[in-house]
């Protein structure tokens, strides 16, 4: 993560100076847009960033519990809604699959969690429908919701 | 007339801020075991969101001014087809930041003429398929089951691009963006 912030700030560094030398106007204009849309954000990103260390610290210890009857179709669905619910960078998520895996959870739940964990977020609901509008926010997450499990179950015959 | 009710809306989230802002202070207040977890989470997001944040909404800014529209939509837009969705998976998956970070840059592809198909794409591909993840899966869940999850991930979303593309209008989505 450190390494692909210093990457995108120098290459965005490099473009804007690019971007100065070719035209100055349409460069200002530009900065002008990126600090609007920040003012614009700000309020919905730090509620963001409130709402993921709020789900986090007081569930994170408990996800481990729900790997116990994960067998049953309730269970199955619980996992799914609970990584719906979090919102762990996927990095984190491989080693914590890997760790359910080891205790004996089943290929199909610990696939529909890290699923759900990195493609949906209620936490970044409101950014979403600010940023994309309420029917697509509603469709993609529902969407996603739906062929994480299908994936999940064809991965867990599969395997 | 469109300034005003954008403000407005944003009054809207300031009141959001303040209300959540409220119910964390209370959370720590009560939850005194779980207190320092939920700072040090929200702390990391914070300093990742304000590194990284400044410089993908200059990108953006640049981008909404160097790029023209038929650009875009030649290349993302409704007729891009097969190789639109190509590029619109391999955009998602170049390694970048947290999943809030693709947001805005959807936006800003929408208003230049993306097909909805592509941007659900971008999106998906940004949250489950990048390259330094699917290293870290082999690592811990084996190359077989990287595989197979990342090749029914590729299937998966792109039927549901196009099933979100029949579902949603992309004009209507531009025109309500500006009417909130």
């Amino acid at each position: 993560m450190q390494n692909t912030t210093i990457i995108i700030n120098g290459l965005v560094l490099v473009l804007l100076g690019f971007s100065f030398f070719k035209d100055k106007s349409k460069t200002m204009k530009s900065l002008k847009i990126a600090g609007k849309s920040l003012l614009k954000l700000a309020p919905t990103i730090l509620s963001v960033i409130l709402l993921i260390g709020i789900v986090y610290g007081l569930f994170s210890d408990k996800i481990a519990l729900l790997f116990g009857n994960e067998n049953s179709v309730n269970g199955f669905i619980l996992i799914a809604v609970i990584g719906s619910i979090m919102h762990i960078p996927s990095l984190l998520a491989f080693p914590l699959a890997n760790s359910f895996l080891a205790e004996g959870a089943s290929i199909s739940s610990v696939v529909v969690f890290i699923t759900t964990l990195t493609m949906i977020g209620i936490v970044t609901i409101p950014l979403e429908i600010k940023t994309l509008g309420k029917k697509f926010t509603i469709y993609r997450n529902v969407f996603s919701f739906i062929i994480a499990i299908i994936i999940a179950v064809l991965m867990g015959v599969i395997l | 007339m469109k300034k005003q009710q954008n403000q407005k809306f944003n009054y809207k989230s300031i009141i959001f801020l303040g209300i959540l802002s409220i119910v964390t202070l209370i959370v720590i207040k009560f939850s005194p075991n779980n207190s320092q977890k939920i700072i040090n989470t929200s702390l990391e997001y914070f300093i990742q969101m304000a590194t990284i944040f400044p410089a993908v909404l200059i990108l953006m800014g640049l981008f909404s001014v160097w790029v023209s529209k038929d650009f875009v939509m030649q290349h993302l837009g409704h007729q891009s087809g097969i190789k639109g969705i190509i590029i619109a998976f391999i955009l998602g998956a170049l390694p970048t930041g947290p999943m809030f970070i693709a947001f805005p840059m959807a936006q800003g592809l929408i208003k230049k003429g993306a097909s909805i198909t592509n941007i659900v794409i971008f999106l998906s591909a940004w949250a489950c398929i990048k390259l330094p993840q699917e290293l870290v899966e082999i690592q811990f869940l084996g190359i077989k089951f990287m595989l197979l999850r990342l090749s029914m991930s590729i299937i998966f979303i792109t039927i549901m691009g196009i099933i979100i593309n029949k579902l949603v209008d992309s004009k209507k989505t531009t025109n309500n963006q500006f009417k909130n």
